[in-house]
């Protein structure tokens, strides 16, 4: 009975499941090969520390993959969100809650402006999110005219700053356990809620989703908000862990995360994805540069092996769906 | 006198310059099976999607159960009891049965979160008792994508009768199915009536209408240019006023 059950879970897990080995092997490597940095905590703090602030928008960005679709722009969302909240705790001596809110409304703003030029003009998203990206990263450069804003004074010791980066008994960073709360979350929303069901529909044929009642254009432009709005609240976290808005805040962002959901097994092509994926291909993005130096090669090979990993990956789940069809 | 399910009336429908349907007027009774006719462009895809709520009509109006609608969406026309089978387009390939069957209406609690057990048990009634499935290999679970044509085809029409609805419009039911899946499919048809449920469909192969339907509507470039009882025409006579409306672009009706 067990054994059933067991391979029932394989049968429709093999994705999940082919990440996670993945995964495991490439920490063993680090582990074989670097025992000195990997049998002790900090490095692991590190990650803690690091991932959140392009994992929470990798797994929120999987509901865009899923739908076919794809945001360049979220590194500019994050920029522009991250100025909006610098100015408005500095200039509120620290209002949380006007910055916080106002930060993710715009956040959901950009998203929405996303959305609408996808859905009711009909451009391609890819070409829709590269002109808001430039949009978005001008108008930072316009507003903070290249110059950056410290919010120590204002948020340093706070009860906002506690929750958000601070560390669990001195050990765990606050915004690891959110993260892992959002993934939990945000994996929920994806299988169990109607709108993850929708997300499937839409990007698996957009027409069949329309004929059997579904509203394909409120879909996407939901998707997009939702984006916009967790990318506005991974800026905020950066914010409180940096306590230093700087303008060019966020553009490293881009390959990462998106590298993340496509190494997770989200389909390029729409329609089937994995919210537990993503997370691993976080774990596994986000570990590659540090574990390349430990295990003594020089950090020219980490874009080398992130680029090799990305390519390996998203062709190996483009050959399972080909022999699907 | 039968009593009557739909009405169209004087039904226009454009799209830009085209007038894709011109002056339309339908009748469906309950318990009947009429068939829609006609070449490529003759509009019978657009007639069909006016009365599923994809498109909504530029004038004329729609009678349902003798009262007047105004049918806006798919939704809609669902929830007034119209389903729409659509050939293999009704299913998304990658998705689960039991999520294809619920797709747009799916059971949930306030929270709109899915109550999968039940859809799950829900689907495996349609599997068993609607469709017949006994395949071992087909489960609730199964993507579409592995489903035949057939197969797809009677999950859609098993979809459509769990939730009960009065008029069922089929969209090229037996287009690239092999003939003893076509079979199944005019068997499906045939049942609707046992049930007082109508159905209207289209149908390249009159063949294949002939066998299944009790009324004919001939279309031809957005009009309505005939229409037979089944017990006034017979086979050879359909098919020759169908070559006949195609070489001369008109259709003798003697009576």
């Amino acid at each position: 009975m067990s054994s059933l059950l067991n391979s029932y879970f394989v049968k429709t897990h093999k994705l999940e499941i082919s990440i996670t080995i993945i995964a495991i092997v490439l920490f063993l490597i680090y582990f074989l090969g670097a025992p000195h940095v990997f049998t002790r905590f900090p490095i692991y703090r590190a990650f803690m520390q690091s991932m959140p602030f392009f994992g929470i928008i990798a797994i929120s960005a999987t509901f865009v993959v899923t739908l076919g679709e794809i945001d360049l722009s979220f590194p500019s969302i994050v920029g522009i969100t991250s100025l909006i909240f610098g100015i408005i705790m500095t200039s509120t001596d620290g209002n949380f809650f006007i910055a916080f809110i106002l930060a993710t409304s715009l956040g959901m703003f950009a998203g929405l402006v996303n959305g609408l030029l996808v859905t009711k003009i009909g451009i391609p998203s890819i070409v829709a999110t590269i002109g808001t990206l430039f949009f978005w990263r001008g108008l930072v450069n316009v507003i903070s005219q290249g110059s950056g804003i410290a919010i120590v004074d204002v948020a340093d010791g706070t009860w906002h700053h506690m929750i958000f980066v601070e560390k669990l008994f001195g050990k765990i960073p606050m915004q690891f356990i959110w993260f892992i709360v959002l993934t939990g979350l945000m994996q929920w929303v994806y299988r169990y809620h109607k709108f993850g069901n929708h997300i499937h529909f839409v990007g698996d044929n957009k027409a069949s989703a329309q004929m059997m009642g579904i509203n394909v254009d409120n879909v996407k432009i939901i998707a997009f908000v939702q984006l916009g709005f967790f990318s506005a609240l991974a800026g905020i976290f950066t914010m409180y862990e940096m306590l230093y808005f700087w303008p060019t805040q966020g553009e490293g962002l881009m390959l990462t995360t998106l590298a993340a959901v496509f190494v997770g097994g989200t389909s390029v092509f729409g329609g089937k994805g994995t919210i537990f994926g993503t997370f691993i291909g976080v774990l596994i993005i986000g570990s590659l540069e540090s574990g390349i130096v430990a295990l003594g090669l020089s950090g020219f090979y980490v874009k080398f092996i992130n680029g090799l990993m990305i390519t390996v990956a998203v062709t190996v789940y483009a050959l399972i769906q080909r022999r699907k069809n | 006198m039968a009593e009557e399910l739909l009405k169209l009336e004087n039904i226009y429908k454009n799209f830009g310059n085209v007038k894709v349907l011109k002056d339309v007027n339908i009748k469906i009774n309950k318990g009947e099976v009429v068939a829609l006719i006609g070449d490529n462009g003759a509009g019978k895809s657009t007639l069909i999607k006016v009365i599923t709520g994809v498109h909504s009509p530029n004038s004329g109006k729609v009678f349902f159960k003798e009262k007047e609608v105004q049918i806006k969406s798919v939704a809609q026309s669902r929830k007034m009891g119209i389903e729409a089978v659509y050939q293999e387009r009704a299913l998304c390939d990658q998705q689960e049965l039991f999520r294809n069957i619920f797709a747009g209406r799916e059971i949930t609690n306030s929270f709109g979160f899915l109550d999968i057990k039940k859809q799950r048990k829900e689907a495996e009634k349609i599997l068993r008792d609607y469709i017949g499935f006994t395949s071992k290999a087909i489960t609730v679970d199964s993507p579409v994508m592995g489903l035949s044509g057939g197969e797809k085809q009677g999950v859609a029409f098993g979809r459509s009768l769990y939730f009960n609805s009065d008029l069922i419009v089929l969209d090229e039911p037996t287009m690239g199915l092999s003939i003893q899946e076509t079979e199944k499919v005019l068997n499906f048809v045939k049942g609707l009536k046992n049930e007082n449920k109508s159905a209207i469909f289209i149908d390249h192969n009159i063949i294949h209408v002939y066998g299944a339907a009790d009324r004919f509507i001939i279309l031809d470039r957005g009009e309505v240019v005939g229409e037979f009882n089944k017990e006034d025409i017979s086979r050879e006579e359909l098919v020759k006023k169908m070559i006949q409306l195609h070489e001369s672009g008109k259709i003798k009706v003697e009576n």
